[in-house]
């Protein structure tokens, strides 16, 4: 379950890059296995943070004071595309990240934030753009404040940005809910549904049985 | 009233509730599981203290951590860890388990199609960015995280936002030696790898008519390099051929009931899109990446953008970045660019169409020396059909090393890597930063040109070797 989010000021780090894919935001290895949780804080960008002899990019942002305790990510364009791979939030989560600000999200990944209670604010390029120079030009000591319930983000410099948040996402973040709980409770439509698609499409509709092991060619013929 | 499109009258049909003016509650007909995530959903429902909701709705398949060496051998301890735990969580919810080394086994977006699982008209998750391959079929298909594939064990329902509306039209007759891999990574390049973000992309036109299914699928495939988590194609006589007599389509009268149902998916001629997109394919050469984003993408005959002359200073800096990781300089031409690997595999090209196409370039030729070059068919069946026509014969003389099937060198989980700083031709469908491997430089393109690739040991024109 989701943990809530409704006000946060905190240190930001602007990563400007177009285009940074969840491969980039954490390497497919580090996800191989069911006991991940918990131990991907440290490999959250580890191309770019670490280098080839395994020690610290000291040119990487959030290797670099004040930016290592930043909460908020500014970003570039496109960010998160790529693998539906939910690690990339998981890593960015145990990493400390707790908002995400950029201009354009992968579809997946902006969907996978709200399931795990990060925000990602979707503002216009020229906003990012600001906040990133306002934080720069303080050299990171400016925080950044973002209020979900007022939908406001509050750049370095005292310039106030308002964002959209589709209503349904913003109350899930700002209550933790659970969707699996909240569609269970739906689950007499769920079945009613399936009742009359079963008689609309039959063919989609399989007997529950145990599972099947049998080998099955390409084709029957 | 203006018509509806494809997606929204297969959307229209899925939806058990409207939670709010564009989220629904969509019912969903297909749930497919692999190794790396399936097992992990399946334990996360149980701690829950929840069942599979349609356990017979959901089929599971090792692909992501499987060796693809002979045997199997070399896969990892965690790989195989997975792998038991796949077979006793989907034994225990009654899943359907397409095992190793037993038909209906592969890539899981390689055996939807191929056992007839996927269907037009149907909706398909998984939680893999690339599900939107089933959308080759006229399926709603697309990937979703580790949380959304809790809810749907739990509920086979998912809350989903309404997409907007792309058409991409390929109008026209395709060259000789360009494929449908080309056509895709064509219009990446034209309109970017955020050009699709939000949108359901429908792929239509003579030239997608024209497609045989195999191709159709590797076009949906590399719609989320567009953006797109749905990318889809029209259901046609070709799609109705290619799905009669699977072993999971339906069969007799109710195949009948199928296909007139699935007659009415089309989108109606007064359907409105939210944006429109025209290519025209005969001006597509095959295509090649030079960078580290699918858009990064130019024609075989082409050259290495410079970054000297953008003017533009973020486009500057990411072309810089992209040439600095993949060793290139810009303003020279892509073709002969030397290789060190050929990889001939993935959901995006691994089928029997894209075995065929690149062995009729190696048949007969060697691969250069100090090229390694493998071929991984995307499932048992592909790999038993193919050794069936003498395929692997063709490869195996050629140089080539002959893989069991799975997802292999595309993403690297299973150990399978390009080794730092080598360069590789891979007919996959990501150029990302240490896709292949730490620091692995990835030009992705289509069978045909890998093919021709690894005999000229350097990025090469399939026109030019004289076979398409």
């Amino acid at each position: 379950m989701p943990k809530p989010f409704d006000k946060l000021t905190a240190t930001a780090a602007p990563i400007m890059r177009a285009n940074i894919d969840t491969d980039v935001i954490i390497r497919i290895e580090r996800l191989v296995g069911n006991s991940i949780r918990g131990t991907l804080g440290k490999w959250a960008f580890g191309s770019l943070r670490y280098l080839a002899d395994g020690s610290e990019n000291p040119d990487f942002i959030l290797n670099r004071e004040p930016y290592r305790e930043a909460e908020i990510l500014v970003t570039g364009p496109n960010f998160g595309c790529g693998s539906s791979r939910e690690g990339a939030v998981w890593s960015l989560q145990e990493r400390g990240i707790r908002a995400i600000i950029g201009s354009g999200f992968g579809d997946i990944f902006f969907a996978n934030c709200f399931q795990n209670g990060i925000l990602p604010v979707l503002v216009d390029k020229a906003v990012v753009d600001q906040l990133a120079a306002d934080i720069e030009a303080t050299q990171g000591a400016g925080k950044v404040s973002i209020d979900l319930e007022a939908q406001t983000i509050v750049s370095p410099s005292g310039a106030r940005h308002s964002f959209e948040i589709d209503p349904r996402r913003r109350e899930g973040l700002l209550k933790g809910l659970d969707e699996v709980a909240l569609t269970l409770q739906r689950d007499d439509e769920i079945h009613a549904f399936q009742a009359s698609d079963r008689t609309t499409r039959p063919w989609i509709h399989f007997q529950k049985t145990a599972a099947s092991r049998t080998p099955v060619s390409r084709t029957s013929a | 009233m203006p018509g509806r499109s494809l997606v929204e009258k297969i959307w229209d049909q899925h939806v058990i509730a409207r939670l709010s003016e564009d989220t629904d509650l969509l019912s969903i007909d297909r749930h497919l599981l692999h190794d790396l995530g399936g097992s992990r959903g399946l334990l996360d429902l149980k701690s829950r203290g929840l069942k599979v909701h349609n356990p017979e709705l959901t089929f599971a398949t090792p692909d992501h951590a499987l060796s693809t060496a002979p045997g199997r051998a070399g896969t990892s301890k965690i790989g195989q860890e997975l792998l038991a735990a796949l077979r006793t969580e989907t034994a225990a919810s009654g899943i359907t388990l397409f095992d190793v080394d037993q038909p209906g086994q592969g890539i899981v977006h390689v055996i939807g199609p191929e056992l007839g699982l996927s269907l037009p008209g149907a909706t398909i998750v998984c939680g893999d960015s690339h599900t939107c391959t089933h959308g080759g079929l006229g399926a709603l298909a697309f990937g979703i995280g580790s949380s959304e594939l809790t809810h749907v064990l739990a509920t086979q329902a998912l809350i989903q936002k309404r997409p907007k509306t792309l058409r991409a039209r390929f109008e026209g007759k395709l060259p000789l030696g360009v494929t449908a891999k080309d056509m895709i990574l064509a219009l990446i390049g034209h309109i970017g790898a955020a050009g699709g973000t939000g949108y359901a992309v429908e792929y239509a036109g003579s030239a997608i008519r024209a497609l045989p299914i195999e191709g159709r699928l590797t076009i949906c495939n590399l719609s989320i390099e567009l953006g797109a988590k749905i990318g889809m194609v029209a259901p046609d006589e070709t799609t109705f051929e290619f799905l009669r007599g699977r072993p999971y389509a339906p069969q007799g009268e109710m195949w009948d009931l199928a296909v007139k149902a699935w007659r009415e998916l089309p989108s109606d001629p007064d359907a409105v899109f939210d944006r429109e997109v025209v290519i025209d394919v005969e001006k597509i050469i095959p295509q090649v990446t030079w960078g580290i984003s699918p858009e990064h993408v130019v024609g075989v005959d082409g050259v290495i953008p410079d970054p000297k002359t953008v003017d533009d200073p973020a486009r500057r800096a990411a072309i810089e970045t992209a040439l600095e990781y993949m060793g290139l300089q810009g303003g020279a031409p892509i073709a002969g660019t030397p290789v060190d690997w050929v990889f001939i595999g993935s959901c995006t090209n691994s089928r029997l169409s894209d075995l065929r196409a690149a062995a009729e370039v190696v048949r007969g030729r060697k691969v250069a020396a100090g090229v390694r070059a493998w071929v991984v068919p995307g499932s048992e069946n592909v790999k038993r059909e193919a050794v069936a026509e003498g395929l692997d014969k063709i490869f195996i003389d050629a140089g080539f090393e002959w893989r069991e099937p799975g997802c292999s060198m595309c993403l690297a989980a299973n150990g399978e890597v390009v080794a730092p700083g080598q360069r590789s031709v891979s007919t996959s469908n990501r150029n990302f930063v240490g896709r292949q491997g730490p620091r692995a430089r990835t030009h992705l393109a289509s069978p045909a040109s890998a093919a021709a690739s690894a005999i000229a040991g350097a990025i090469a024109d399939v026109r030019m070797m004289g076979r398409q």
